[in-house]
């Protein structure tokens, strides 16, 4: 009988599922270490003041306290570093102000952390922080983007003159200008990208825990990508060596990008369990995850294209104004730079591009990467700009489309915003996801809703990413402070079975299973007899962490180079107790057999060999099956393809219901079907959010309105239709596995598609544009025929 | 301070709580019992769902002293002694109805309720409807309604009406 098969392409039920269906997950907040105190941080309820003294006496005296501490108490610790320098269109660095563990001589958002108060309980805590008393002396302060470049502003930080951060470009001004010149026809848009907050489901938590005997510090915190918090925190912040420092990241109860970066609370409970030689521990509650967790989006942009007679693009010119938010998060100047003006060519083969990008400081939560991080603000920009160009030139939106693809016998193909793709077949993505979703059918689908009294509509984006993050030489040149590959340990145990140890992080993206697959695919061994551990830098060599869809396409593909060292030496042992040429040694569904003979060993008989040998070349070859491996992508791999949305609206009151929804994706070899349609329903979940649902909103005076899940609206079960997932696939040329990932796509590829429905149901209003969140008063408004009310 | 008797999955505690205290911080902290997780502050969220003598409850809203008397159901609570998994517990894993699991055990124990409370049968609309208290950031709830949808005829023992 076969063995059943359970290598790349088998829907596989997750490894880690019991855990987590039983109530056995160990996440940060499920841990307690003996003698564990419990801190509370007090954060600012002013978006901007100067910080002109704490009172911290009568939260001293309270019931249980143990320590209260400002910045003051935090003398010879760093600021929270930045990953990324961008340099400005002259060349000079952007502006970097410090960024303080804990608030330093003003607060620049509501939520800075302004002190901290460690007790013996989390309510006496919380309680203590009640008593202490901050005097502020009020500034004026600045929340949107707009407002804060405008002359005579609130300044964020003494340092950014006009706010700025910095002012980049990319592209051939003086090409698209000429080409903007003979043009037979120019549309224009102004857009925005809504604020978002990621709000995974687990709010972040940290316990910090010290050993004085042994001088070594132990962090558990929620992150995704535990070696890079170590070597933030370690070298920048705390001064502490990687050798007494250990970063554990065990369940991680969702991230979307928010658990990157690196926390002021990791730092504070690293410093104060080690002043104060007990575990001290940190839980966000919900309402400080509002304000503190990084924010993302947040762009206002103009869009221009320029187009010939017959609808052939000619040039695109984007102005854009992103925010920074009070501070520079880890990834925070990268995103609206290099993962968002790149990805402008999209899919279509535009011969000219150009970009402006003024990041600003606003007195707002940081904003940084999530999911999807700059890229679905690409492709929203440009699949709004190319229907409104369908649009004013009375062209067919698909037609549009389909004339300026990139060709699929163009690859590798040079886009002018400095990205080479190298693989993809966007007419195949476009043509599965309009049959999968009846387009052809949709006009007696529209004329059947109009009977019922609703406005339906179609649309779509044919969009494409940039993941597997990243090249080290290229994001080197483009600012990033470090290299992005990945590291792998593979270790063949002397029985045969197998651990994994990965610098990637699973937080809800199932690596235990995938990785288990890829090991039983190349090396044979059953997928029981395979663990993968990741999160802990006491357990595994380094790792980069979990983003930018690279798990797969990194993590993964220095598994494949681990476990070719594996093969290699098992060959060399294999020959040597077969007494056969290492030549002559094939390696094979587990088995190593001297070609073309049934003489053979299988890969467990080998490790046993190397691990216990009676007979070895000892001289020759070191004992031991266990290899490491790093990755360096190539380049970035390129996912796209086609997403279809149906909406109906409900005209008497706005509301959008998404009827239809249908992505079709091409994210390169799929390893396990079953989790890349979860991933991709995930994020279509997300972008429909963004699309009709969520908006982080500040007030002039720099509140945050939308601060808790009763006032931010998270996706329900009820927002949203089934999600029809489809592959089609063209592999990615430089990795060894030719994946591409799939973590971001959905989230990426939605939002456009969404508003391009949504725009087409209300075609007979006469809208051309309307921004995120699509939300019933914005549509009641239009439909009632109060312009004021509609965004264009 | 006040003590509070109460029978969590089929075992009798009595605990000393504050008057503050919540029947989640007693699970979790004065009994050990981690996979009711808090997600909020709200009580918006759901991943802190409970048994209450027969009816889903957000244990982060009801006070531990509140549950004086009563019998409670964890996720813990939900497979047999022999480790046999409850029906619904399956169909989230059959269906890939998961991905970080931090919602997972007060979606769980809502749909639990959900299936018992509609002996009837359950409409996709009615399923979507009902989880209206639980927040999933991972899934875009497709998988988690096909689970459901699964388990209603395991639990009740026949074919769904909708079949």
């Amino acid at each position: 009988m076969n063995a059943p098969f359970e290598g790349i392409g088998a829907s596989m039920k997750r490894k880690e599922d019991l855990r987590f269906i039983s109530g056995h997950g160990h996440y940060v907040d499920d841990i307690n270490r003996p003698g564990q105190l419990y801190a509370y941080i007090k954060r600012s309820d002013r978006a901007h003041a100067e910080l002109r003294g704490i009172d911290t006496a009568a939260a001293k005296a309270s019931a249980g306290v143990v320590a209260v501490y400002t910045s003051a108490d935090l003398t010879g610790i760093g600021g929270l570093p930045c990953g990324w320098q961008i340099h400005n269109k002259d060349g000079s660095p952007m502006a970097e102000p410090a960024h303080p563990v804990l608030a330093s001589g003003k607060v620049r958002h509501v939520g800075d952390p302004v002190a901290v108060v460690i007790a013996e309980t989390k309510q006496q805590a919380k309680d203590a922080a009640e008593k202490l008393v901050v005097d502020y002396k009020d500034l004026p302060a600045v929340a949107t983007v707009t407002d804060a470049v405008k002359p005579g502003a609130a300044q964020v930080h003494e340092g950014a003159a006009g706010n700025v951060c910095y002012d980049w470009e990319i592209g051939d001004k003086g090409a698209v200008d000429a080409a903007f010149a003979k043009a037979a026809k120019t549309v224009k848009l102004d857009l925005t990208n809504n604020r978002l907050i990621p709000n995974a489901m687990e709010p972040r938590a940290a316990i910090g825990e010290y050993d004085p005997t042994t001088g070594e510090h132990t962090l558990y915190t929620t992150s995704q990508n535990p070696h890079v918090i170590r070597l933030l925190m370690g070298a920048f912040v705390l001064q502490i060596p990687e050798h007494k420092l250990r970063v554990v990241a065990p369940d991680v109860g969702g991230g979307f990008g928010s658990k990157i970066y690196h926390y002021a609370e990791e730092a504070i409970v690293t410093w104060a369990s080690g002043k104060l030689a007990q575990p001290v521990k940190w839980a966000a509650e919900r309402n400080e995850s509002f304000m503190s967790d990084a924010h993302g989006r947040d762009h206002v942009s103009t869009a221009e294209l320029a187009l010939a007679a017959d609808g052939t693009f000619l040039a695109l010119r984007v102005k854009t104004l992103c925010n920074m938010g009070a501070y520079l998060s880890t990834f925070a100047p990268a995103v609206p730079t290099y993962l968002y003006a790149t990805l402008l060519a999209g899919v279509y083969k535009t011969p000219a591009i150009y970009a402006e990008v003024k990041a600003v400081f606003t007195n707002t939560v940081p904003v940084d990467a999530y999911r999807g991080a700059g890229r679905p603000e690409a492709s929203f920009l440009l699949e709004r700009l190319v229907d409104v160009a369908a649009r004013d030139t009375g062209m067919d939106r698909v037609e549009i489309r389909r004339k300026n693809f990139i060709p699929k016998d163009a690859f590798p193909y040079q886009t002018p915003v400095a990205l080479q793709y190298d693989s993809g077949d966007y007419v195949s993505t476009l043509d599965a996801a309009m049959k999968h979703a009846d387009w052809a059918g949709f006009p007696a689908r529209r004329a059947a809703a109009k009977a019922k009294g609703k406005l339906r509509g179609i649309g779509m984006s044919t969009y494409l990413e940039a993941c597997g993050i990243a090249p080290s030489k290229v994001v080197g040149s483009l600012g990033a402070r470090a290299g992005l590959y990945e590291v792998a340990n593979i270790r063949v145990h002397p029985t045969g079975s197998v651990t994994v140890f990965t610098g990637t992080h699973s937080h809800g993206q199932g690596h235990e299973t995938t990785m288990a697959q890829l090991v039983s695919d190349q090396l044979g061994v059953p997928f029981s007899q395979v663990e993968v551990v990741h999160g802990d830098t006491s357990k595994i060599p380094f790792g980069m962490g979990t983003y930018g869809s690279r798990s797969l396409a990194v993590g993964g593909s220095a598994m494949v180079k681990a476990m070719d060292k594996i093969i290699t030496k098992g060959r060399k042992i294999a020959a040597h107790l077969l007494e056969a040429a290492v030549e002559d040694v094939e390696f094979k569904d587990g088995k190593f057999t001297v070609a073309g003979t049934d003489r053979s060993k299988t890969l467990s008989e080998i490790a046993l060999t190397a691990y216990v040998p009676h007979n070895y070349p000892i001289e020759e070859l070191e004992p031991g099956l266990d290899e490491t491996a790093f990755y360096d992508p190539k380049n970035f791999t390129y996912p796209g393809g086609c997403h279809v949305c149906e909406v109906e609206i409900d005209a008497e009151t706005g509301v959008v219901s998404v009827v239809n929804f249908t992505a079709v994706d091409d994210v390169g070899r799929v390893v396990n079907p079953m989790i890349v349609e979860g991933q991709v329903q995930g994020g279509v979940a997300q972008g429909i959010g963004q699309a009709l649902l969520e908006n982080a909103v500040y007030d002039q005076d720099g509140q945050l309105l939308s601060g808790s899940f009763m006032d931010y609206t998270m996706p329900r079960a009820d927002n949203l239709p089934n999600i029809k997932v489809g592959t089609e696939t063209t592999l990615c040329t430089h990795n060894p596995l030719g994946v591409k990932g799939c973590g971001e796509v959905g989230a990426i590829g939605s939002p456009p598609a969404v508003i391009n429905a949504v725009v087409d149901a209300l075609s007979d209003y006469g809208v051309r544009h309307l921004d995120m969140p699509a939300s019933p008063q914005k549509i009641w408004s239009i439909i009632q025929g109060a312009p004021r009310m509609a965004a264009e | 301070m006040p003590q509070v008797t109460l029978s969590v999955n089929g075992k009798s505690h009595t605990v000393e709580v504050e008057g503050r205290t919540l029947l989640v911080e007693l699970l979790r902290e004065k009994l050990g019992l981690t996979g009711t997780h808090v997600g909020c502050d709200t009580s918006q969220c759901g991943a802190c769902v409970v048994d209450v003598n027969g009816t889903s409850v957000k244990s982060c809203t009801m006070l531990a002293m509140q549950a004086d008397g009563a019998k409670v159901t964890t996720i813990e609570g939900l497979a047999k002694p022999d480790g046999t998994l409850h029906p619904m517990q399956e169909m989230f894993r059959e269906h890939h109805a998961l991905q970080c699991g931090f919602c997972t055990p007060g979606m769980v124990m809502s749909a639990i309720d959900l299936v018992n409370s509609h002996p009837e049968g359950l409409t996709e609309e009615q399923i979507r409807h009902g989880l209206e208290g639980n927040l999933c950031r991972c899934t875009g709830y497709h998988n988690i309604v096909k689970a459901i949808a699964a388990a209603w005829p395991l639990m009740h023992g026949k074919k769904m009406a909708a079949e």
